[in-house]
């Protein structure tokens, strides 16, 4: 059974998925970093 | 504290590395499939470990929702522990113990059982106050990542082994992807609702999405699926390799997972910070004393 591709496409896909959602929490990370050194030079 | 974080994150990464050979080499191929059953050693990991996310949102979620009423707190707390005391008592009573699919141990079940009356205490003491809605927040949305790749893995492997990507009907996978809908329908909950009474509102739905839990994890026992029966404590037996295999997995899962919790956790404390600071400049800003008490943060997303 040449089968081996759906293996990998199965191990991609899972690294892919929590590599995206840890991309958006660097995103909102930064984002909410940036808003608080705004919010203490203002304060 | 964090300086602990990058150790742990190397250690993680070593750990699910090495889980990752033992998938690929170490583990076996199985008489029936081939390479591509071990597609379980990430289908299964993630989906014990959304099954654990979604148990702790559930508990967090009941413990916030009785959190502001002392009474309703105090029924909870002998309600839970009734749970553990009858429910360990009646795992082992004959009528009861008929019910038990075969293959999975009394003792197993009041373990499980036992689990509930501790998790509730502990997140109750380590998570106080809104430290609980923080806590239901992260554990869904962190579950819900996990549960997108039961369901994408699922197809992935079903297409060479059952022909088809889905069987329409299946009662597991549909569950499955009915448990799906619910957390991402309570996260759309948390992220668009400006109501003051989100936050309840939200721990009400996750009590009822955790019911759909025990729905799919029993459903390949009581039911007739297109979906294996389990290998573990369903009656089937597996090679001591995969199965060492599997659990090496999980647990570098769970580390992973544990990890990931934590830097949501922060950030969402962090995202509360911010609307606390804004809110303080606007009362500020609009002459209101800034010691007029806030409303309460509707974040939570």
């Amino acid at each position: 059974m040449n089968a081996v591709k759906f293996l990998f496409a199965a191990y991609i896909a899972t690294w892919l998925i929590h590599g995206v959602y840890l991309g958006t929490l660097v995103r909102r990370f930064s984002k909410l970093r940036q808003q608080l050194k705004e919010l203490g030079r203002r304060g | 504290m964090k300086r602990l974080f990058p150790i742990l994150a190397v250690l993680t990464a070593v750990f699910l590395a090495y889980a990752l050979y033992r998938a690929l080499v170490v583990a076996p191929a199985d008489a029936l499939q081939g390479e591509v059953y071990r597609i379980i050693y990430y289908h299964v990991p993630s989906a014990w470990t959304a099954f654990l996310l979604f148990f702790i949102n559930f508990i967090a979620s009941i413990q916030y929702l009785v959190s502001n009423k002392p009474s309703a707190r105090t029924a909870m707390k002998w309600v839970v522990v009734a749970i553990g005391v009858i429910g360990v008592i009646a795992t082992y009573l004959p009528p009861i113990k008929r019910l038990i699919p075969a293959g999975m141990e009394p003792s197993a079940v009041a373990t499980t059982v036992l689990a509930i009356p501790a998790a509730y205490f502990l997140i109750g003491w380590l998570f106080p106050g809104q430290r609980l809605d923080v806590l239901a927040v992260t554990s869904a949305e962190v579950g819900v990542v996990f549960c997108t790749i039961v369901l994408v893995t699922g197809p992935i492997w079903a297409r060479p082994v059952w022909g088809i990507w889905w069987a329409p009907g299946d009662i597991r996978l549909t569950s499955t992807l009915v448990l799906w809908l619910i957390y991402v329908s309570y996260l759309v909950l948390r992220r668009f609702s400006n109501s003051a009474q989100t936050q309840m509102l939200a721990a009400a739905l996750a009590v009822f999405g955790a019911l759909d839990v025990p729905l799919v994890y029993f459903s390949i026992w009581f039911f007739r699926t297109q979906h294996p029966q389990p290998v573990i404590g369903g009656g089937g037996s597996m090679d001591p390799r995969m199965l060492q295999t599997l659990l090496i997995s999980w647990m570098a899962f769970l580390c992973f997972a544990f990890l990931v919790c934590w830097s949501r956790f922060r950030l969402e404390l962090l995202q509360r910070e911010v609307e606390e600071a804004h809110a303080m400049e606007s009362l500020v800003g609009s002459g209101v004393s800034a010691k007029a008490s806030l409303p309460l943060t509707r974040s939570s997303r």
